[in-house]
């Protein structure tokens, strides 16, 4: 097979680094070779947070290039529209529509683009946004919003849905693995 | 059993695995993960030293006393532990000794951009460069292989790419931990002129026998595919090089200082176009050149600066890039801040608003400096603040000028190295107002213990310093406390401490609220009494925004309850008393 490649944006503190890790263990469960990169460091403080998940039988850079993702997952609308760019021709984006302020638009030195979801669209045609956080709510935990996003691509993935269900139970807390599985299952849905 | 683990992970399992005794280092990103994972491991004994130099100082009398060492620091780190790192070429060691340097090309989280191969060069020591998780694992069981049978210290470099990039590992038999005999040896570890002398001829002639390794070794391998282009790569530069042509022929180097000669020679002569991709310094380049053998693609199409990826490698080989659309234009930035909740907001807060000189340091207050803050005004290295304030104030003096300078400091970065740098402010009659951000964490490269937390690395108590008994101690008479949550208080406390000559020491001993998971009760502001004045704004909290302009009126602040952690900062900020606890 050709080499999957999975780009995940977000922003520091949203869980873009645990969503990126089940899609990596799903994906050697699966048997398949996987690399899985993102930079943290200044990242952590609120700051734009992209990683990259990358499938295939042998895989050799970490690293995804502009114009070869086959999925763009977007923790948050402005945070697609920067990385929209990494899709391929055709690829998918799927991104939460729940926003949250950029410290430069926090201190007034920027706006907000009050057109995000228009631009989104003009730029991806395909794209899918969804309401992550009322998702993750309704699960029961509005942390979840990782596992929703997760979710919602699922089916576009090259594994199976009960080997990432798998990994869920795995990498969770013990009392979080119900509202986890329930936020993978709402952002399948959604 | 195979298992997805980053480079540092690898790097920390494999230590382990390798019958590794003692490990030492200061964290930095990208290379913090990898003690922090060997204390996971749980049996092999750890520790965050205060500074580089004291981690690889400890390491080498690990080594002396007849354990298998490891030291890690990203690239910085080892310009403080220079000093070691260069008298340790020589004195060798006794059971393996691994320095492990993380590199940041691009720096994603560094002060600057230096390419640590160049140390492997200037010690003239064996430098390991691994291309991904499963090399980093098993270049540190050849790493104390090579220390030991060439009596030499080992670098083995990761890059960010190495070190945060995880890839697949298979684990090797583990070795258990031998510990050697303690053995006095003056003339290998007392370095006096006559002994060093010795030492220096010996350091020659184990690098000649380093090179025949080199030739040998299967850490160096030549892939043959296509012969009409052969490029020469190492570490994660060989992934982006397999990434843009699979079937090229390769020279991959897996030990990376000294270079293999004969097969450089042997592969150049076998292929068409003879291409070097490496990231940043043109190391390999340079000697290969200096070798007589003619290069074709390196340096003159591949930048200095930053990252390589495929899509530079295909450029420079002539090829075009992927098809790719260019990113957006104009979007806002999103570039790290204060957390909210976090202390540092209410300092620079007052310091943007004195318009003070101020020197900075590494940490996560660097921040300040960014807009709207723009309260830092020099950042150079980790402990610069005091001394590099020490010396502004001094000029000022022979310049008859009257502005004090402040510097800003963390905890971890006073002990690290702003500690001399105090001495000398009380020592040199300095006059400069040092602000001490006493957090109980290093907390930029995620929250680690430090000598003032009051826990090692391990999580267990630990001797905790009394910072205010130390400062006293170093010779500073003016030391009193600060509150950064409250806005008043602060900027009093900053005007006395300038308005006082000599040294004048403030610290701040509010906890991270990150690492400490503080949350105050959320603030919500009243839309009947805000007036849009954006006073708040200027706290550069994220959990702040406005809101759709309502007809002919100036836009409203509101507070995302998501975000918002109650410290209070904006609220002061707030002239019309509109920013409240949520009721």
């Amino acid at each position: 097979m050709d080499i999957f490649n999975i780009v995940i944006a977000g922003v520091g503190g949203q869980g873009v680094l645990l969503a990126s890790k089940v899609l990596a263990e799903s994906a050697l469960a699966s048997g398949m070779d996987v690399k899985q990169n993102e930079v943290h460091g200044m990242a952590q403080r609120g700051g734009s947070v992209i990683s990259f998940v990358r499938i295939g039988e042998e895989v050799f850079s970490p690293v995804v290039i502009p114009g070869t993702a086959d999925i763009l997952i977007s923790f948050e609308p402005l945070e697609a529209l920067r990385y929209v760019h990494y899709l391929k021709p055709g690829g998918m984006l799927v991104y939460n529509k729940v926003t949250i302020n950029p410290s430069t638009v926090a201190t007034g030195l920027a706006v907000y683009p009050t057109d995000v979801e228009e631009q989104i669209t003009q730029a991806c045609p395909d794209a899918r946004g969804i309401n992550a956080l009322a998702v993750a709510k309704e699960a029961g935990n509005a942390k979840a919003v990782n596992m929703v996003m997760v979710g919602a691509v699922m089916k576009k993935l090259p594994i199976n849905a009960e080997v990432v269900e798998g990994v869920v139970r795995a990498v969770s807390k013990e009392k979080g693995i119900d509202v986890n599985l329930r936020a993978l299952k709402g952002g399948a849905a959604a | 059993m195979k298992k997805i683990i980053s480079g540092n992970e690898a790097i920390a399992l494999s230590f382990g695995d390798s019958g590794g005794v003692f490990a030492s280092g200061y964290p930095g990103t990208p290379s913090t993960e990898t003690l922090e994972e060997v204390a996971r491991l749980g049996k092999v004994y750890c520790e965050w030293a205060p500074n580089e130099k004291v981690a690889l100082e400890s390491a080498i009398g690990a080594s002396i006393a007849g354990g298998r060492t490891l030291a890690t620091m990203k690239h910085v780190g080892v310009n403080v532990a220079a000093d070691a790192l260069l008298t340790l070429n020589h004195t060798g060691v006794n059971a393996g000794l691994i320095l492990m340097v993380a590199d940041d090309p691009g720096m994603h989280s560094s002060q600057n951009e230096q390419d640590s191969r160049n140390y492997a060069k200037f010690a003239k020591i064996p430098m390991l460069d691994p291309a991904n998780s499963q090399e980093a694992y098993d270049y540190v069981r050849d790493g104390f292989e090579i220390s030991e049978q060439f009596d030499t210290p080992v670098m083995l470099r990761t890059t960010t790419r190495i070190s945060h990039a995880k890839g697949v590992v298979e684990r090797k038999e583990k070795i258990a931990p031998k510990i050697g005999p303690w053995v006095k040896d003056v003339p290998k570890y007392v370095m006096l002129p006559n002994y060093g002398k010795i030492k220096h001829v010996e350091i020659e002639a184990r690098l000649l026998k380093l090179q025949e390794f080199a030739e040998t070794t299967p850490l160096n391998r030549i892939e043959m595919g296509d012969t009409e282009l052969g490029i020469i790569t190492s570490g994660v530069a060989y992934q982006h090089v397999k990434e843009a042509y699979p079937n090229a022929s390769i020279l991959k180097l897996g030990l990376v200082h000294p270079l293999p000669e004969r097969k450089i020679r042997e592969f150049a002569g076998q292929v068409g176009r003879l291409m070097i991709v490496e990231e940043l310094d043109a190391i390999f380049e340079e000697q290969i050149r200096a070798k007589g053998i003619r290069v074709d693609i390196g340096k003159n199409k591949i930048p200095l600066c930053g990252e390589v990826n495929a899509d530079i490698i295909r450029a420079a080989a002539g090829d075009p890039p992927a098809e790719g659309t260019a990113p957006i234009a104009a979007l806002p930035q999103r570039p790290p801040i204060f957390c909210p909740g976090c202390a540092h907001r209410g300092l620079f807060t007052i310091l943007s608003k004195l318009k003070v000189f101020v020197s900075g340091d590494i940490g996560c207050y660097t921040l300040g400096a960014l807009p709207p803050m723009s309260a830092m005004h020099t950042t150079i290295c980790m402990g610069a603040s005091i001394s590099a304030a020490h010396g502004m104030a001094k000029v000022n003096e022979i310049a008859g000028r009257t502005e004090k300078p402040v510097a800003v400091i963390g905890d971890s970065t006073f002990f690290h190295s702003g500690m001399t740098g105090l001495l000398s402010l009380a020592y040199n009659k300095g006059n400069a107002l040092v602000i001490i951000m006493d957090n109980r964490t290093t907390g930029m490269t995620g929250g680690q213990e430090n000598p003032g937390s009051g826990r090692d690395l391990q999580g267990q108590p630990a001797h905790q310093v009394d910072m205010v008994t130390l400062v006293k101690a170093l010779g500073i008479e003016n030391v009193a406390e600060l509150d950064a949550y409250n806005l008043e208080a602060t900027e009093a406390a900053i005007k006395k401490g300038l308005e006082t000559p000599g040294p004048y020491v403030l610290i701040d001993k509010n906890p991270c609220i990150l690492r400490y998971r503080i949350k105050s009760p959320v603030l919500t502001v009243d839309q009947e009494k805000c007036t849009g004045c954006r006073a708040c704004l200027k706290a550069a909290c994220v959990s702040l925004g406005l809101l759709p302009p309502a007809e002919g009126k100036k836009q409203k602040v509101q507070i995302d309850p998501n975000i918002c952690d109650g410290c209070g900062v904006c609220a002061q900020l707030c002239k019309f008393d509109a920013i409240a606890v949520a009721r």
